[in-house]
């Protein structure tokens, strides 16, 4: 039973303020990697591929003209490496320097070390490999027929019968679509900067979400023990979870030149190399048959996600899995059978990417929706309410009853602002006279759940400082990636404190300060370090009312901390003051914190449990218009209602919202991956791959914030994650175009594929004629 | 007429003179590299994400105007005579400049990795004064990618900000910059390096001339948007660099009665006023070539000399009768511009010649236009296929056409078969345009690759020539942007 939700009047927490580097920002002082200043000597890495093969042995690897290169010091291959030669975040097998055999297009083979990047990079491309090509398995097809080891092994959610379920059924459909992958383009590109220290220490500055697990690898490789390796990140150029467990390579490379060479090091992707070498979100293949009932409702749900995973495990198997728990998006399945195949491909190994699989099993269940809507002649949002959670069930295909369900009432109140009855008519009435132009309208819903579902990383650790002037040092496990993270918990520890959010001086992410972190990843960020960031402020806090309250003879429950003084039945003080005098009496000003995620459980063999605290919630309504001549399409309007929970920073939060949501559109329309048959990967530059710019956004762009009573669990001060959800918002565009492109033939199934590029659309509109 | 070795421009309100700057110094590698200026980041090294954009003060007919390029691929020598100005300069000691307080109040930044290029492309746009539209916000700054966002706040920060006149420190002193910058122009020829490793920037259009021809081998160099890419993607060495934007003459854009004159190193910036009058579509694909920053760069002579067959202006160009003029020496020669493309990769060019001017017919009384660009995205995309159509008519009849296409061969090219498939034919009896659209299959076996499949491209071609005939015969709207526009 959730704890009865008082509202708590806040000074700090809940307000709108800027993100902490904003003025940093905007002034280009916010320091990244590379514009560090160079500590002196140092020397730069860059990596070697070979330029033709993709699958097979290196039959000769001739390096002479690279390291007779100008500017080159060093050129380092497998045998170079001391320790483990691994980068894989779980299940192993991502070589550092691929050994003997190469598994993809781009797969590291060598790195130069020079006296500049250019020299570097330069040298880079001058090496003579031949690779014993063997015929790569690009596509879920190649993968199914060549019928090479899964990068792990399949997995399915089972509830009842659903063959029988599908087969007694008044409607039935089976079939089969794709979704693409998406790149993450974070601006700044993958970087580390590596300084050795005495006794064989290193220090490696590196853009990553996950600090704890380069530490752990780049210990690994130069064998020794994690306490000599130090990972420091106090900001990212993004992330989107393309640095989650995809910066270790690099970080790798740099630590050991710096090791081998006795001298900083820095490695820092270009940009096509940062596209080729690091993995992207997964594609999908989905094959799929459902039953459903004359009004709509399903009946049974037996699907197959078919995912490229990339030559490599890296985090695909917890991606599959993520994927499977958000095949029901919001909706009951009475029976299903959810599966997936975690598929090898020789393409690089795909990774995690904001939503980590959840996107692709919503859409899945969107376009079920759709396509029910179709088949029963109904209107697509009625049959979505049919199949809502509560309407007939409230447990998911994995055995978690949805306690919080609060999907029906934010489709309700945005079916009403969005205007949505009286916009479908005037649609229809759009489409009945325009022959070319035809417009879609779709109003989605997100259920999102927020947890890891590896249970253990469910934790996160704080430190505070308090300084005998009142000033506070904060630092905590999770990493600033622009999400405003670090934001968000100096408001909470300035809430706790009573002293106003620029009093708390926020530091980077190290190793050596908060140890043993999670990435930040998974929503969890603000969830989890918050909390812990909240636990260290409590304890200085304590001490200080034990202090105080024996001083002024008050009881400690009449300490107050607001507006930077501590207040306590006729006394006050400043807080530096107390501080100043909790010091002089020798009591502790320091304190670590410590959180992990309560109620939460998952049987992965029995597949039953509840793997999420909570669920976030969300809906979005989309409008577009295609050109059936060409495909091209324009999305029209965006309306948008998001539950935050109560938000710790709206300003923030909003930002989150729109973000996600445009990335998603832009995962589902303009940006489409392609690989040639030979496994390279041809889209690898901002010039051919194509993320959404200003003008795609619409005009009409209306977001809101859910009014929420505060999150039913007992969260950090009843806030909800809000850095994945929003993402799955941009689903609505894509089952618009679909909707458009199901009026040109009413009762027909568009063959659309995600991406709906004009490509994919002028395919499904040829399609319906 | 003066030979100066060094590289002049203004920053700061003082003057940098450069003399050993290697000829393929990027002028973000500049900052970064040799002068530790970090504020302008990095982001894609070609161009194409606007992290690295500084803006670039010059006169223009007198007037200082302030324009955003990617630092990453413009070279060094083209700030000769320019006023450098970036992120790293605005705020006023702890007093942020107006487009940065802007972005700051509206959340503008998330990573802040993109930020600086944003802060520069604004500042630019509040240099011009007025008060945008959205959509002209967003078409200023295409050119800006930010993934974290969703752009929705810096766009209200442009709004906020960039709502009247300029006053801030350059608009106050725009006069002392407009006196420097003059001074600046002393009309000699710059020559930096040795005969064997140069960047020149003649001022002489009689210099520019017989250098290229005395350099065959030497890389011409107009806006860099393309030959940028040469240096920090295929990592050419490039030691002789003649840059044509010295050559006033070349600059000018003239327009009669009948038609319009480019010189070469016209940039799209400048050549898009006059262009524009043309037809809506013209000014439309200009809007949506390449970015602001690529367009205050780049030019339309040097899109056709570089011979692509994805280029937006050649099919335009084409359709509608352009001549192109080269110059070798003191010899001048003209071709129609479809002669220009010769095969993949090769043109009508000696080595040392130079695309000289470019004369585009404007339409007759009698003659409809159209003109599309399909791409994966809207705005700063490459073509996967560029239509241009010109019908001349006869009534309600088409007497006779010129269509060309860019991205359906391996050059921009005439649809021979279809031109002649769609004379006689009547835009009242859409049965008569069969021919027509599927002659477009005899004259076009385009190629699939990244951005579009053959079957797409064919498909499209045949959807554009049908809606340029609909729009012609009098259809409504048949375009999804305009669709947008009027929903907003």
């Amino acid at each position: 039973m959730a704890v009865a939700r008082r509202r708590i009047e806040t000074k700090t927490v809940g307000k709108t303020l800027a993100h902490d580097s904003a003025p940093l920002h905007v002034q280009g002082s916010a320091t990244y990697i590379d514009d560090m200043r160079e500590p002196e000597g140092l020397v730069h890495v860059y990596p070697g591929f070979a330029r033709d093969g993709a699958l097979g042995k290196i039959k000769a690897l001739d390096l002479s003209a690279v390291k007779s290169a100008p500017g080159v010091i060093a050129v380092l291959t497998a045998k170079d490496i001391p320790g483990l030669n691994d980068c894989a975040p779980v299940f192993g097998g991502d070589p550092i320097l691929a050994d003997g055999r190469i598994m993809f297009h781009g797969q590291v083979i060598f790195a130069v070390v020079a006296d500049t990047r250019e020299a570097a990079r330069r040298a880079a491309k001058l090496a003579k490999i031949e690779i014993a090509a063997e015929k790569p398995a690009v596509t879920v097809e190649d993968a199914l027929a060549a019928k090479t080891k899964d990068v792990g092994d399949p997995y399915q959610f089972l509830r009842r019968d659903p063959a029988k379920a599908i087969a007694s059924a008044k409607n039935g459909v089976s079939e089969s679509f794709r979704i693409g992958g998406q790149e993450h383009f974070y601006l700044e590109g993958q970087v580390s900067l590596a300084v050795p220290e005495e006794h064989g220490a290193v220090t490696v500055h590196c853009s990553t979400q996950h600090p704890s697990e380069v530490q752990h690898l780049v210990a690994h490789m130069l064998h020794v023990q994690a306490s000599m390796v130090t990972v420091e990140c106090r900001r990212m150029g993004g992330a989107f979870g393309g640095k989650e467990s995809q910066a270790a390579q690099w970080a790798c490379l740099a630590a050991l030149a710096a090791r081998l060479l006795g001298c900083p090091a820095k490695c820092r992707l270009d940009r096509d190399e940062d596209m080729m070498l690091t993995g992207k979100r997964h594609d999908f293949r989905v094959d799929y048959t459902a039953g459903f009932d004359g009004k709509g409702r399903v009946t049974g749900v037996d699907v197959d996600f078919l995912a490229r995973c990339g030559y490599s495990a890296d985090l695909s198997n917890a991606i599959c899995d993520r994927t499977m728990f958000h095949a029901d998006n919001a909706y009951f399945y009475p029976a299903a059978r959810i599966a997936t195949r975690r598929l090898c491909t020789n393409t690089v190994s795909n990774t995690a990417f904001r939503g980590f699989g959840g996107p692709q099993g919503m859409l899945f269940a969107e376009r079920l929706m759709e396509v029910i809507a179709i088949r029963t002649g109904q209107d697509p949002l009625d049959v979505r309410k049919a199949n809502l959670y509560g309407v007939k069930g409230s447990v998911t295909p994995y055995g978690m009853k949805v306690e919080d369900n609060i999907a029906p009432e934010i489709i309700e109140e945005i079916e009403t602002s969005s205007d949505y009855r009286a916009r479908r008519k005037k649609i229809a009435r759009f489409n009945a006279k325009n022959a070319v132009l035809k417009k879609g309208l779709s109003l989605t819903p997100v259920k999102f759940g927020i947890s890891f579902t590896l249970t253990y990383l469910n934790q996160a650790g704080a430190l505070v400082h308090v300084y005998t002037d009142g000033s506070v040092h904060l630092n905590h496990g999770g990493t600033e990636m622009g999400q405003g993270l670090y934001t968000k918990v100096a408001q909470v520890v300035a809430e706790e404190f009573g002293i106003a959010a620029a009093q708390v001086r926020i530091t980077a992410t190290t190793t050596g300060k908060v140890p043993n972190t999670s990435a930040t990843a998974a929503s969890s960020g603000a969830d989890l370090n918050g909390m812990a960031a909240k636990a260290a402020a409590a304890t200085i806090k304590n001490r200080l009312i034990a202090f105080v309250a024996k001083q002024w003879k008050v009881p400690k429950s009449r300490i107050r901390f607001e507006g930077g003084r501590v207040l306590g039945g006729k006394h006050a003080i400043a807080f530096g003051d107390l501080a100043k005098q909790a010091h002089a009496a020798r009591i502790s000003l320091s304190s670590t914190g410590y959180y992990a995620t309560p109620k939460i459980h998952w049987d992965r063999p029995k597949a039953k449990g509840r793997p999420f605290f909570y669920f976030a919630y969300g809906a979005s309504c989309s409008e577009v218009t295609i050109d059936t001549l060409t495909g091209e399409m324009t999305v029209d309007r965006v309306d948008i209602l998001h539950d935050v929970g109560r938000s710790l920073n709206p300003g923030l939060d909003i930002g989150q919202v729109e973000g996600g949501f445009v990335q998603g559109m832009g995962w589902l329309t303009t940006e489409e991956l392609v690989f040639d048959e030979q496994g390279r990967l041809r889209t690898h530059a901002p010039s051919t791959y194509k993320i959404p710019c200003a003008s795609d956004v619409p005009a009409d762009f209306r977001v809101k914030l859910f009014e929420s009573k505060g999150n039913k669990e007992d969260t950090i001060y009843r806030s909800k994650a809000v850095g994945e959800p929003p993402l799955m918002l941009g689903n609505s565009v894509w089952t618009a175009i679909f909707d458009a492109i199901a009026s040109i033939k009413p009762g027909d199934i568009p063959k659309l594929d995600a991406p709906a590029t004009p490509e994919a659309i002028l395919r499904a509109v040829n399609g319906m004629q | 007429m003066t030979t100066r070795a060094s590289i002049r421009f203004l920053r700061r309100a003082r003057i940098v003179e450069l003399s050993h700057v290697p000829s393929m110094r990027s002028v973000l590698d500049w900052l970064r590299l040799d002068e530790r200026a970090r504020g302008t980041k990095e982001g894609c090294n070609e161009g194409d994400c606007g992290a690295c954009t500084v803006a670039l003060g010059s006169l223009k007919n007198g007037k200082l105007v302030y324009e955003p390029v990617n630092a990453c691929i413009i070279l060094v020598g083209q700030l000769d005579g320019k006023e450098l100005v970036t992120v790293d300069d605005l705020a006023d000691g702890d007093v942020l400049h107006p487009v940065q307080q802007a972005l700051v109040d509206t959340h503008g930044s998330q990573c802040g990795f993109c930020t600086p290029g944003f802060v520069m492309s604004l500042f630019t746009l509040y240099q011009q004064g007025g008060a945008p539209t959205r959509d002209e916000i967003a078409t200023h700054i295409a050119g800006n990618l930010c993934r974290c966002t969703g752009y929705r706040p810096i766009i209200e920060a442009a709004q906020l900000s960039c709502s009247g006149k300029a006053a801030d420190r350059w608009a106050k002193a725009a006069r002392e910059a407009t006196r420097q910058l003059a001074a600046l122009d002393d009309g000699a020829d710059v020559f930096v390096g040795t005969p064997e490793s140069f960047i020149a920037r003649p001022a002489q259009a009689v210099t520019l001339a017989r250098l290229a021809a005395e350099n065959p081998d030497a890389t011409i160099v107009s806006g860099a948007t393309d030959v940028g890419l040469w240096i920090t993607k295929q990592m050419r060495q490039l030691p002789k660099i003649i840059l044509t934007g010295g050559v006033k003459e070349l600059h000018a854009v003239k327009s009669d009665k009948d038609r319009i004159s480019l010189g070469a190193a016209a940039t799209y910036a400048e050549a898009t006023p006059a262009l524009s009058t043309i037809d809506a579509d013209v000014a439309e694909v200009l809007r949506r070539l390449g970015s602001t920053q690529v367009r205050a760069s780049g030019t339309v002579g040097g899109n056709i000399a570089n011979g692509s067959p994805i280029g937006d202006m050649p099919p335009m160009l084409i359709a509608l009768g352009a001549t192109l003029t080269l110059r070798h020496g003191d010899t001048e020669r003209s071709l129609p511009l479809e002669s220009f493309f010769i095969a993949y990769g090769r043109q009508d060019r000696k080595p040392g010649e130079l695309v000289w001017h470019i004369d585009v017919p404007k339409l007759k009384r009698n003659e409809a236009f159209r003109a599309y660009k399909i791409s994966k995205r809207f705005d700063q995309d490459i073509s996967a296929v560029m239509a241009g159509f010109k019908f001349t008519l006869d009534g309600r009849t088409i007497s006779s056409a010129r269509i060309a296409f860019g991205g359906m061969a391996a050059t921009p090219k005439r649809g021979a078969a279809t031109e002649v498939a769609l004379q006689g034919v009547s835009l009242d009896q859409p049965a008569s345009w069969a021919a027509a659209i599927d002659a477009l299959a005899k004259d076009f076996q385009p190629i699939s690759d990244m951005r579009a499949s053959a079957a797409y491209r064919i498909d499209v071609a045949q959807g554009l020539l049908k809606k340029a005939l609909m729009e012609v015969a009098g259809a409504g709207n048949t375009r999804v942007l305009a669709n947008r526009k009027a929903v907003a």
